[in-house]
């Protein structure tokens, strides 16, 4: 009778756990099919990541919006984490108040072009009272002026095969957006901060932003935007200067 | 023949019988400890957080040009960037909260909660709290019976249905997405900041009750009573005895 026991026992065990393997892979195929695992879905880190990715974009399945505040609460003064690029390309465009400087949007795009700042300026001018917390956990509300990221990647006819925005800085960072973040109204190309232009610290002459992220993700210093369909051959592969430091591809938190 | 496939059966619930009913069920058991993992990995993580910028302020906002509320005494930018903290904090906080929900749930279908952890009214008197509090100011041992008494109750209902709670929704307090989802969250505590303090004093609370409730294993008999938590089976009777 033991024997019978044992033997349930077993095949009960055995089922439960190749149903447990053949669910997890049927989760994983279905997961990257809706878009629901972030580049750095690897490693220790991995199972956290996803899962928090996974049930974030899920619970954002519209486009919810990041609180937005009233002049009156603007911080009188913001804290700069950063400097801007002291030589090469960027002191030089910076000497010369950025007449020279371009913004190269190329990758799965139908007409690869090249914007200066004036040509964003024309595009509709959007603006936002937002709070940014930095990953340490210091945090300000500023008002940020510029055009829609959308507005700009539509100017251009981004490929329906296209996945992730590319962001590259003169820094050397860099960074890339999932398509529900690119498209987003409070995701913007930066080009002033509480009513005057950019000032260097904060990213002159434009920086991303990224209303429902952490304030790492609102890459400054831009020089570079590219379209791409797998982060699989860009850079260390998940998606991010960040992970190289220790932090999360996706910084919804 | 219909009657045979019923003997298994009838001799799993005798086999269960002969032993004495578990003192915690296997599903108590296995929550306790993936719990009591996630909460280590949340305090380790969390102090590595808060070496990052040990400043508290209240309201929306709060950086270095900003008075603070308090600082602990500490240097910013301790241990440098805390990344790693980040991500092991979002881990044992996705375990910590799986394994509550699943002993919050079987505690409610199994009845413990209401069987065992709801306090009697007459319990719920001034006098009685008094008393049994005295009794443990005064390391008065507790009578043999394994019920818990009306602290042990109060404290554990307390942890569960009104810290824990409040300490997961302050956390949701300071994500910038899940408050573009339930503004209402980081509206209620008052802001970013001000989250982000009680989170801290919550969690605080957290650890002060580990604390005590290791304090009270070892004064109960470490050894058995944390056999007892593996195991499932009690040996308290027979100590008393």
């Amino acid at each position: 009778m033991s024997n019978l026991l044992t033997r349930r026992k077993l095949i009960t065990t055995g089922l439960a756990a190749a149903a447990g393997v053949a669910g997890l892979a049927v989760a994983d195929r279905v997961a990257n099919h809706y878009g629901l695992l972030p580049p750095d879905d690897g490693g220790v880190w991995g199972p956290g990541e996803t899962l928090t990715y996974a049930a974030q974009r899920l619970l954002m399945a519209h486009h919810s919006m990041a609180r937005e505040f009233n002049r009156s609460e603007i911080s009188k003064a913001i804290p700069v984490s950063g400097e801007p690029p002291k030589d090469g390309p960027y002191a030089e465009m910076l000497a010369d108040g950025f007449k020279n400087w371009r913004l190269p949007i190329d990758g799965m795009v139908a007409r690869p072009a090249s914007i200066s700042v004036d040509e964003l300026k024309r595009l509709p001018v959007r603006s936002q009272i937002t709070h940014q917390a930095c990953e340490e956990g210091w945090s300000f509300i500023a008002e940020w002026h510029g055009a829609q990221l959308w507005d700009v990647l539509s100017q251009v006819g981004v490929s329906a095969k296209a996945r992730y925005v590319v962001v590259y800085a003169y820094d050397g960072s860099w960074d890339s957006l999932d398509l529900p973040d690119a498209y987003h109204p409070q995701t913007f190309l930066a080009y002033g901060l509480n009513g005057k232009d950019l000032p260097p610290p904060h990213g002159a002459p434009l920086r991303l932003r990224v209303a429902r992220q952490l304030g790492y993700k609102s890459v400054k210093f831009l020089s570079r935007i590219t379209l791409v369909d797998s982060l699989k051959n860009v850079g260390n592969e998940r998606g991010s200067i960040s992970p190289d430091y220790g932090y999360s591809w996706y910084a919804g938190i | 023949m219909a009657d045979s496939t019923y003997i298994p059966e009838v001799a799993f619930q005798a086999a269960n019988k002969a032993e004495a009913a578990p003192r915690y069920s296997l599903l108590v058991r296995i929550t306790h400890w993936t719990f009591t993992l996630s909460f280590f990995g949340l305090v380790v993580s969390g102090i590595g957080i808060i070496l990052a910028h040990p400043h508290f302020y209240w309201g929306e906002t709060g950086n270095i040009l900003t008075p603070p509320l308090f600082s602990l005494p500490l240097p910013t930018m301790l241990g440098g960037p805390s990344g790693w903290g980040r991500s092991l904090h979002f881990q044992s906080a996705w375990l910590a909260v799986l394994s509550g929900l699943l002993y919050v749930l079987s505690g409610v279908l199994s009845q413990h909660f209401r069987r065992e952890l709801i306090p009697a009214a007459s319990d719920l008197s001034w006098s009685s709290v008094r008393t049994c509090a005295l009794d443990h100011l005064r390391f008065k041992r507790p009578d043999t019976s394994e019920r818990y008494n009306v602290l042990q109750r109060l404290s554990y209902l307390g942890i569960v249905f009104v810290v824990f709670p409040f300490t997961i929704l302050s956390g949701f307090a300071m994500s910038p997405s899940i408050t573009s989802v339930f503004p209402w969250m980081v509206e209620f505590f008052g802001g970013h900041q001000s989250a982000r303090t009680i989170h801290f004093f919550l969690a605080n609370l957290l650890v002060l009750f580990v604390v005590v409730h290791i304090t009270m294993v070892v004064l109960a008999g470490f050894v058995p009573r944390t056999m007892a938590m593996i195991t499932g089976k009690s040996t308290a009777r027979k100590e008393a005895r």
